[in-house]
This record gives structure tokens, sequence and C-alpha cells, in this order.
């Protein structure tokens, strides 16, 4: 009971801080708020035994891609053009029907903990009662991701290595350290 | 940069045990939760932190761009090639059974392996994606940073 209390206090943390997300236009604080929004997600997970999903969280979406977000935040500008508000009805008439559509799209799924969900009843026995026995590790969520699922896990890492390959491609090619010319270039500029 | 005396120290304190940690992590991940990706992240992490407060320059002294980039490919062929072995050795492909004479041995290699092979090139891409993004920074305004 009192886990289902703390995972509602976590959700309207997590509701404040994606509506002022949205409202702020200082974007350094937004990506303040983004940082925190990933920090409650992951203590929901805690929270729901998923350790190793929350582990993930706080790792990538509270800490990496929170500096990854500074970085370009560095790179760019930390306030937010004001757009005059414009189509507000439209705008709010196409949020409040999607949501309507995906709060309806989740009444066929079955309910939070349901023991008769087809998720428990597909591979998940065998690997909870097999694992031990196949793969001899205590940690399931292992066993899965590296050896059940160790083709995809494989995917994942190609994945890694090209979003680090394209970064590499688009943004790391200018290596040399900016020195102004006898004209006033910068080394980049004179690049171009 | 030189003002930040408290970050400095605080920093140069933590980042051994970020590092330590990150390894404790890849290491148990077969025990407790954890494993590779989460290891390579907390691992960039301790280097991005140093970053953060130091500049790129000093961490590129440390570990140069070259050197991430071919470990970028290492993480991952060694993942690969772990699936290959296991296709010479006469089973289906990233089938560790056939790693050892025992199949839960086998298992054990395989999965350390790759495991491994995932926190490798993680490391290396988030310090390589990181240290792109923030050179490229210091190289569009080395004057802001005097003001910081």
């Amino acid at each position: 009971m009192s886990d289902e209390w703390i995972i509602i206090i976590l959700m309207v943390f997590m509701a404040i801080s994606g509506v002022a997300i949205a409202r702020l236009h200082n974007l350094f604080a937004v990506v303040m708020l983004t940082g925190i929004f990933s920090l409650l997600g992951a203590a929901a997970y805690v929270v729901l035994d998923a350790v190793d999903v929350a582990f993930t969280e706080a790792a990538v979406g509270a800490g990496i891609s929170t500096v990854l977000m500074l970085g370009t935040l560095a790179l760019t500008t930390s306030e937010e053009k004001p757009t005059p508000p414009r189509h507000m009805l439209a705008a709010l008439a196409v949020v409040g029907i999607t949501g309507a559509v995906l709060l309806y799209g989740t009444l066929d799924m079955p309910h939070y903990g349901d023991p008769n969900a087809p998720v428990h009843h597909h591979v998940a026995p065998r690997y909870l009662e097999e694992s031990e026995k196949e793969i001899g590790l205590p940690n399931v969520v292992t066993s899965v991701l590296a050896s059940y699922r160790g083709y995809d896990t494989l995917g994942e890492t190609f994945v890694i290595f090209t979003a680090a390959a394209g970064v590499l491609a688009i943004l790391g090619r200018v290596r040399r350290p900016k020195r102004r010319n006898e004209r006033g270039q910068t080394t980049e500029e004179t690049l171009k | 940069m030189n003002e930040k005396l408290i970050l400095r120290v605080v920093s140069k304190f933590l980042i051994p045990y970020i590092l330590l940690f990150a390894l404790y992590v890849q290491w148990h991940g077969d025990f407790g939760p954890g494993g590779g990706f989460q290891a390579g992240v907390i691992f960039a992490a301790g280097f991005i932190l140093y970053a953060l407060i130091f500049g790129v320059a000093p961490v590129r002294e440390v570990i140069p761009a070259a050197f991430t980039r071919y470990l970028l490919a290492v993480g991952v062929l060694l993942y690969s090639s772990v699936g290959v072995a296991s296709l010479l050795m006469g089973g289906n492909f990233l089938d560790y059974n056939v790693l050892a004479h025992e199949a839960t041995h086998g298992q054990h290699i395989g999965i350390l392996l790759v495991e491994l092979g995932v926190g490798i090139t993680v490391a290396c891409a988030m310090i390589t994606i990181f240290c792109t993004f923030a050179g490229r920074a210091e190289l569009n305004a080395p004057e802001e940073e005097e003001e910081d």
C-alpha cells in the first residue's frame, strides 16, 4: 500500500516538472528539470523492483543526457526565442484528443501486477525457473540480456557504436585548436 | 576555472571512487544489478566530470581521441567475436554453451566477455560524444570560459 503512495507522489512530481518544462523559456532550467524528471522516474523504477532499469535511467537519463544537453546549450543559446501563441485552441484539441486515444489504448492492456497478463505466460516463467540451471547466474536480468537475448544486445551495442560514429562524422572533423591567422580568421572559418 | 576550489577538490576525491564503482558494476553485474551498459556509462561519467571541471584538453591527454575511437570498435568486435567463436566451436551464433566443457561455465565466460564488450563500447561512445560536443564548444568560444 505504501508503495502505491510513493509511486503516486513520484508521478505527481513528474507531472509538475513536465508542466514546468513545457512552460519555461529558460532552456538551462528546462535541462535541469528533465534531469530531475529522469531521477524521479528512476526512483519509481526502484519502487517497482526494476533496479537494473532504474540504474540505467539514473545514469543515462539524469546523468549523461543532461550533460549532453548542457553541451548543446553551450553551443547554441540558453534562452528560447519567444514565439507569439497561435492556434492555441487547435493545439489544445490535438493534445487532448491524442491523450484520450492513448488512454483508450491502455484500457485493453492488463492491469498493473496482473498475474494473468500474457507477458507472465510467454517465456518469462521459463527464464525465471530455468536460468539458474541453464546459465548459472543469480541475476536473471543479466542472463536474459546477455545470453537468451544476446543477439538483441549485440544490436543495441551496434546502435551505440553507430551513434558515436555519427557524432564523429558530423562534429568530429575540426581537430585543430582555434588560432587566428594574419587576417583575423579562425581556423574553422578558413576550413569552410 | 581556478576559483572553483571546492568543485576541484571534491571531484578529484570522487573520481577514483566513481571509476572503481564502474568496475564493480561491470564485474558484479552477473550477481547484482548492473552490467556492461551501466558500468560503461558510470566509467564515462567519471571522465566527463573531470572534463566539466578541468576542460576537455586534460582528459584528451589521458585518453586521446584516437584511443577511444579504436576502443569504440574493439568493444563491438569483442562482442561479435564471441559469437563467431561459438560458431567455430560448433554451436549457434552467440551460443555460449560450447565455449567450455561445461555448459554453465561456457555461459559464464560468454556473458563476462560480452558484457565487457558492451562496457568498452558504451564508455568510449559516451566519452567520444561528450568530448566532441564540449571540444567544439571550447573551440567556438574560448573567451567565454574565463568569464565563468
